[in-house]
């Protein structure tokens, strides 16, 4: 199998695996970076999501042979105290319930926040109509961007 | 063994110096009350004796304390720590909670299900608390040579207000684990209450916000193999052959076994065994069963409610005479298909059976039942077989079911190494536990006079139990009533859904009692509150349900809502009473390109005391989203057995642009807690129908709302 090398959160790391294994399973298999979570595998729901480059993109359709030079960002790697304002807009606003979503929800939105700091209400929900949260925290998730927006 | 454990469960509270020093409080959940405290002066004596179950205080005032139910979402690890953190008088910033073992020894109701966690364990969590915090103030009073009555405890210190003296928990546990523990403590007034009923945040958010390896799907065992099972894909079929060759061939593939109906392919990574599986070549025949389709299902329903062997629920009065002699009748349909669980965690569980005993690792509702499955299975005793509980993506029913976790202890005992069993999603949604589809009838009966005179409901569900709730409200204010119930039985299998039966019959009833109020042309509030006066000052029959609790919610719902007295919103009326808990609904839709929007939804909680009020208002917000989102887009249907959708991208759920306002209120009457993870789902579709008929003069009688023609672009 082919040694593919990544640039991952800022580390370098030489995976040997399928051309076509989606970046998802590299991630959560080989390389023990299991915040990206694994929720439909067809990019329907948005927990895989990553960033490439800093844009949102489903890690669990991505071919780890497409990744190339590109900079990948996990959940791990958005900051590095765990301290992103959306990271702390998500534990003011509480919005976890079960959680398994919620990387996939912090990654959508900080990529949104990047390209736009300052989002209306109608923009979030444009941004985050992929991502499902089964538990129904959507009403959280929307103002902790709004919290986040306002800190950045 | 056997002799201590039946001892130690007679004892409530147990006391040792923990190895670095400190107080070990350990506290069974079984037999509160037939408590006769035990100090244990040594921490392995006490493990040895089952106690892991306990709160600990070490002597830097870390309070350490186990939770034993699995948390889904629930908010559990955070709500049962509060109720300790109250009565201890604990300093909140000091407390840390770990998710328990399943550990039947010390833990009884050790599962997550039945909004019943919080009622359950209310009074024995306090009275932990409470005589934790007794042994502190009274070691404090011992160092200081005062009455305890004079020292008071408070955020993690015991003081001493007369000298001014303060000693810490931490400075004071070594002292108060050698205190006698107290036989009965008194209880905080829920006036004093400082933590109960406030807000306080998930203890797992910085977790979660890290994405750190919490879930049964990040659980990594290092020489572990990954494993998926191919099962058949329609209801009704079993193996006939299996040509594996091909995927035997692929990369990374260790084994391909067949076991029972299933084919599973064992591999180094999630990747491979995935690949493979694809090339597995499976012919199924017949197995005695009928692969059914949806459209057998609409003409079963149609036989069996026409002509069903039904079995009487219940019956009051004289029905016949009411419904011939009635100068109205008012007779509806409701039907409500299949539906998956979906939580967001797929199945997946971690076994390894080594012949000295079986480890469990993974995400389940039920604990205790997979294990003891797990023995039976596998002829091991219950005591050589650990299981740890992770943190669950989801559960809504579907982990009380433990199927996947017998298949992956079957499947390591085949393959005779450790392996993580992983359901995809098509795996989920494909692979048979579904809510049941289920048909009602229901008829009302209305005098000359214009009063209610007569009410009946046949319910008929595929492979749903018993789907009526014959003492429910209305039952008890309607002189003439009738409740029955047929059940289909199918191939397809069924098992518990968020609010089991009431999540569908919720929304039919409150519909149907909307149309008979608008026959009578009574106002829907009103109308129920009628009822209920009628069930109070001269019951039909015994009620199980609690009047006074149901007009509370009823009446607060109006209030909020502002019932009846705002323009340019249709409103709709509902109100539940399921597992102990009561909560009425009020929906409002306007009309957006002439099609029925839903803004908003107040929902009135009557849960007893609200421990956490975040928790709480993230649970009627959530089961509002999930009743609403299912009722407007779930679907399932079946063709020849197998079900037709498999993903997220055929199976709608509610996301961020469906969900309207939600504004939740709870009526907190002082009342013991009776539970808050299911019962804000039930009314929802009835709300929403109603307001929606408000708006378009339409009753919605089947699931999902979105096909009918109101939502179609015209």
């Amino acid at each position: 199998m082919p040694i593919f090398k990544l640039s991952i959160n800022g580390k370098q790391y030489q995976p040997d695996v399928a051309e076509d294994t989606p970046l998802l399973w590299v991630l959560r298999d080989h390389l023990g970076l299991v915040g990206t979570k694994y929720g439909c595998g067809i990019a329907q729901c948005g927990a895989c999501t990553v960033h490439i480059n800093g844009t949102a993109v489903r890690s669990c359709v991505l071919p780890v042979s497409s990744v190339k030079n590109s900079a990948v960002t996990t959940i791990e790697g958005l900051s590095a105290n765990g301290d992103h304002p959306l990271q702390t807009a998500w534990d003011e606003v509480d919005v976890a319930q079960c959680g398994y979503c919620q990387a996939g929800q912090l990654m959508t939105a900080a990529a949104l926040l990047k390209k736009n700091p300052h989002p209306n209400s109608e923009e979030i929900n444009n941004a985050m109509q992929g991502n499902i949260c089964r538990c129904g925290a959507y009403h959280r998730i929307h103002e902790a961007i709004k919290v986040a927006s306002k800190k950045i | 063994m056997s002799t201590n454990t039946q001892n130690s469960r007679r004892d409530f509270l147990k006391i040792s110096a923990l190895a670095s020093g400190g107080l070990l409080l350990g506290f069974s959940w079984l037999d509160t009350d037939a408590a006769i405290p035990v100090a244990i002066t040594d921490l392995l004596a006490a493990e040895k004796k089952g106690f892991n179950s306990y709160l600990s205080i070490d002597t830097d005032g870390v309070i350490t304390i186990l939770s034993p139910n699995p948390e889904l979402g629930q908010n559990i690890m955070t709500s049962f720590s509060m109720i300790i953190a109250e009565e201890l008088e604990a300093d909140w910033t000091k407390v840390k909670v770990i998710q328990a073992p399943l550990d039947t020894k010390s833990f009884d109701r050790q599962l997550t299900g039945g909004s019943g966690a919080i009622p359950h364990s209310w009074k024995r969590l306090r009275t932990a608390g409470a005589t934790a915090k007794y042994m502190l103030v009274q070691a404090a009073a011992n160092q200081w040579n005062v009455p305890a009555s004079e020292c008071a405890a408070k955020n993690g210190m015991v003081i001493h207000a007369q000298s001014g003296k303060k000693l810490s928990y931490g400075s004071l546990a070594v002292q108060a684990s050698a205190i006698e523990v107290p036989k009965n403590v008194p209880l905080k007034d829920r006036k004093d209450f400082t933590l109960i009923g406030k807000i306080v945040k998930n203890v797992a958010n910085k977790s979660i916000v890290t994405g750190k390896p919490l879930f049964g799907l990040d659980f990594y065992r290092e020489g572990m193999l990954y494993a998926m099972i191919q099962r058949p894909k329609a209801f009704g079929t079993k193996i006939k052959s299996v040509d594996s060759a091909a995927a035997k061939a692929m990369p990374g593939i260790v084994d391909v076994v067949v076991f029972k109906n299933n084919v599973a392919v064992v591999g180094k990574s999630t990747w491979e065994v995935s690949k493979a599986r694809k090339l597995l070549v499976i012919e199924y025949e017949n197995d005695g069963g009928i692969p059914e389709s949806t459209s057998d299902h609409n003409a079963i329903f149609s036989n069996l409610l026409d002509k069903g062997n039904v079995t009487v629920k219940r019956k009051n009065g004289d029905v016949e005479a009411a419904f011939a002699s009635a100068a109205k009748i008012i007779k509806s349909e409701y039907q409500g298909p299949f539906l998956s669980h979906s939580p967001m965690e797929p199945m997946n569980f971690f076994a390894h059976v080594r012949p000295d005993g079986v480890e469990l690792v993974g995400p389940t509702q039920t604990p205790a039942s997979a294990r003891s499955a797990t023995s039976k299975l596998l002829g091991i005793p219950e005591d050589k077989i650990t299981l740890q509980i992770t943190r669950l993506g989801g559960g809504f029913g579907r982990r009380l079911k433990f199927d996947y976790v017998v298949e992956a202890a079957e499947l390591s005992n085949i393959v005779k190494a450790p392996i993580k069993l992983i359901w995809t999603r098509e795996d989920d949604m494909t692979g048979g536990s579904y809510r049941p589809a289920v048909r009602y009838r229901f008829e009302a009966a209305i005098d000359s006079s214009g009063n209610l005179t007569g009410y009946k409901c046949r319910g008929v569900g595929i492979n749903s139990g018993s789907p009526t709730r014959e003492d429910n409200f209305p039952s008890g204010a309607i002189d003439n009533l009738l409740i029955e119930a047929v059940e289909h039985k199918s191939a397809i299998t069924t098992g518990a859904w968020r609010a089991p039966i009431t999540n569908f019959l919720a929304f039919a009833e409150q519909a149907f009692l909307d149309e008979v109020a608008t026959a009578m042309g009574k106002d829907p509030v009103q109308f129920r509150l009628d009822l209920l006066a009628r069930a109070k000052s001269n019951p039909v029959g015994t009620i199980k349900y609690d009047i006074a609790r149901m007009e509370g919610v009823i009446k607060l719902a109006a209030e909020k809502s502002g019932w009846g007295k705002k323009k340019g919103v249709s409103q709709g009326f509902s109100v539940y009473f399921s597992h102990a808990s009561y909560v009425a609904q009020v929906c409002e839709v306007v009309m957006q390109a002439g099609k029925p929007v839903v803004k908003k939804i107040y929902a009135i909680a009557d849960c007893g005391e609200v421990v956490n009020l975040g928790g709480s208002r993230q649970q009627v917000m959530g089961g509002v989203l999930d009743g609403m989102g299912h009722a407007m887009y779930g679907k399932l249907t079946f063709k020849n057995g197998a079900a037709e959708q498999n993903n997220f991208n055929t199976y709608r759920l509610i996301r961020m642009k469906d969900v309207p306002e939600v504004e939740p209120h709870f009526v907190n009457n002082g009342i013991e807690p009776t539970g808050l993870g299911e019962p804000a789902l039930p009314p929802t579709g009835g709300a929403v129908a109603n307001a929606i008929f408000k708006a378009t003069g339409k009753r919605l009688r089947n699931q999902p709302f979105i096909e009918d023609e109101i939502f179609k672009t015209t």
